[in-house]
């Protein structure tokens, strides 16, 4: 048994700052993550992220990880790291069972945790879809972005969310051809900024279709669309024919939390926060004392919200074990303030709308 | 399928390795993947389903969804998706369910 202040299962953009702003109050702090490498899914955003300054705007998301693994590094004494670790329980009693690289069990035992384990990709439903070639968008990202690899020659990108154009974009820089991009919905769902810029470079993006069918033997040969009503029903005889190697689905992402399923924090679900997620006060604590959550695993929103999340979540949580800062209101207000900024826009509302539904215990 | 130009990324590929994918030889690099090494050789189908056959490749490319399953040096159901290749390493698709050694 291993026995640690604060642990924080996950080391994206969430855990990260979490860690570090737990550290900053004086805490010794556990980091468990997965991976081999630290920064979660920020290691393969090549494209520069909004936000304002503290949350690295202007910055690439690839860029990102090593900034706050040194400021870490700052924290030396107080931080360290386990990786190639999975936390694949959570007990009752607060025990976390971790499994390190698939060889070494062990238990751990914490005064607080802050869960930041971040969320997957959701599937689409269509006959076929289980075809090689068929991809996440995120798993796209992760081979091109991290190995260098191109997933195919011609792509069909279904969904139309920042994620969609941003991915479609990237494909294009490492020379691989975007047929169309399509999407249900009759709106384009991501910024306007990242639309405006895969539409210069001509690729159509189709409003109002949907995936009917992929085909192809050993994988993926062509793909078959077709436009829908307002009601999300196939029109018959809008058909039309891709002929690609790779359809990437980018149809959203859902909470990674049932660690807090487990504990036995009281969850809901919320589709503005795109699934399953945990009751929590506006400190990002559960319904379960002293563990805190942040970041994608509390609401999917995007990695600016996730990192100040994290920040005022690890505040928090070393504040509840004994390590209140003198400049903990500051720090605090500072935090929720920036939440605030960030969630000003029409996207924020929705999510805001989410979060009411969550807030209070 | 590699890429060989990028306007922001530089990728390391420096040591090349040799590794088996069912009996035949093939090479990838040191730091990437299995999964990413097959692709890179053209190899898209990782598996087959368990009841009707069907071909299976990854689909999360981070170790979430188990798509990516196989037989790595006799050790079955490894997640080729986030195990880096190493030198010599004999991958093969696995068949049924695998043997717990």
């Amino acid at each position: 048994m291993i026995s640690v202040e604060l642990a924080v299962i996950g080391g994206g953009p969430a855990g990260l700052c979490a860690a570090l702003s737990a550290a900053k109050s004086g805490a010794k702090v556990l980091i468990i993550d997965k991976n081999k490498n630290l920064g979660g899914q920020l290691i393969k955003q090549t494209h520069m992220f909004f936000g304002s300054e503290k949350q690295y705007a202007s910055t690439r998301g690839i860029d990102i990880p090593d900034i706050l693994i040194n400021e870490l590094d700052k924290y030396k004494d107080k931080v360290e790291i386990i990786t190639e670790a999975t936390a694949v329980g959570m007990y009752e009693d607060g025990i976390i069972t971790v499994l390190e690289k698939e060889e070494n069990y062990f238990k751990l035992s914490s005064k607080a945790v802050v869960v930041a384990t971040g969320a997957y990709e959701k599937a689409l439903s269509f006959p076929n879809n289980d075809l090689p070639g068929i991809y996440g968008a995120g798993a796209v990202q992760t081979l091109m972005n991290v190995h260098g690899v191109k997933p195919g020659n011609k792509v069909l990108m279904v969904g139309a969310g920042n994620i969609g154009l941003i991915v479609s974009y990237q494909l294009m820089q490492a020379g691989v051809e975007v047929k169309a991009i399509l999407d249900a919905a009759p709106k384009i769902g991501g910024y306007l900024v990242h639309a405006s810029k895969i539409r210069r470079m001509g690729i159509p993006i189709l409003v109002s279709h949907t995936v009917k069918e992929a085909i192809g033997k050993e994988s993926l040969e062509k793909a078959v669309i077709c436009e829908v009503d307002e009601k999300f029903n196939p029109i018959t005889g809008t058909e039309k024919v891709f002929d690609v190697d790779v359809m990437c689905i980018s149809v959203g992402l859902t909470p990674l939390n049932e660690l807090l399923s487990m504990r036995g924090c009281e969850m809901k679900y919320i589709p503005q926060l795109s699934g399953i997620v945990p009751v929590r006060n506006e400190n990002y604590e559960t319904t379960v004392e002293n563990l805190f959550v942040a970041g994608d695993s509390a609401g999917v929103e995007e990695a600016s919200a996730a990192m100040v999340e994290g920040f005022l979540a690890g505040l928090c949580a070393a504040a509840k074990i004994g390590y209140r800062p003198k400049d903990f209101s500051e720090r605090k207000n500072d935090y929720i303030n920036q939440l605030k900024n960030l969630r000003s826009g029409p996207a924020g509302k929705h999510i805001l709308a989410g979060i009411g539904q969550v807030s209070g215990r | 399928m590699r890429i060989e130009e990028h306007p922001i990324l530089k990728f390391n590929k420096e040591r090349k390795i040799a590794f088996i994918f069912n009996g035949q030889e093939m090479e990838g690099y040191e730091g990437e993947t299995i999964a990413a090494a097959l692709h890179a050789n053209g190899v898209k189908v990782l598996g087959k389903s368990l009841f009707k056959h069907r071909p299976r490749g990854f689909y999360c490319a981070i170790g979430n969804c188990s798509s990516c399953l196989m037989t790595v040096n006799g050790a079955a159901n490894v997640k080729t998706c986030v195990t880096d290749l190493e030198e010599g390493m004999i991958v093969q698709t696995q068949e049924g369910k695998g043997v717990i050694v």
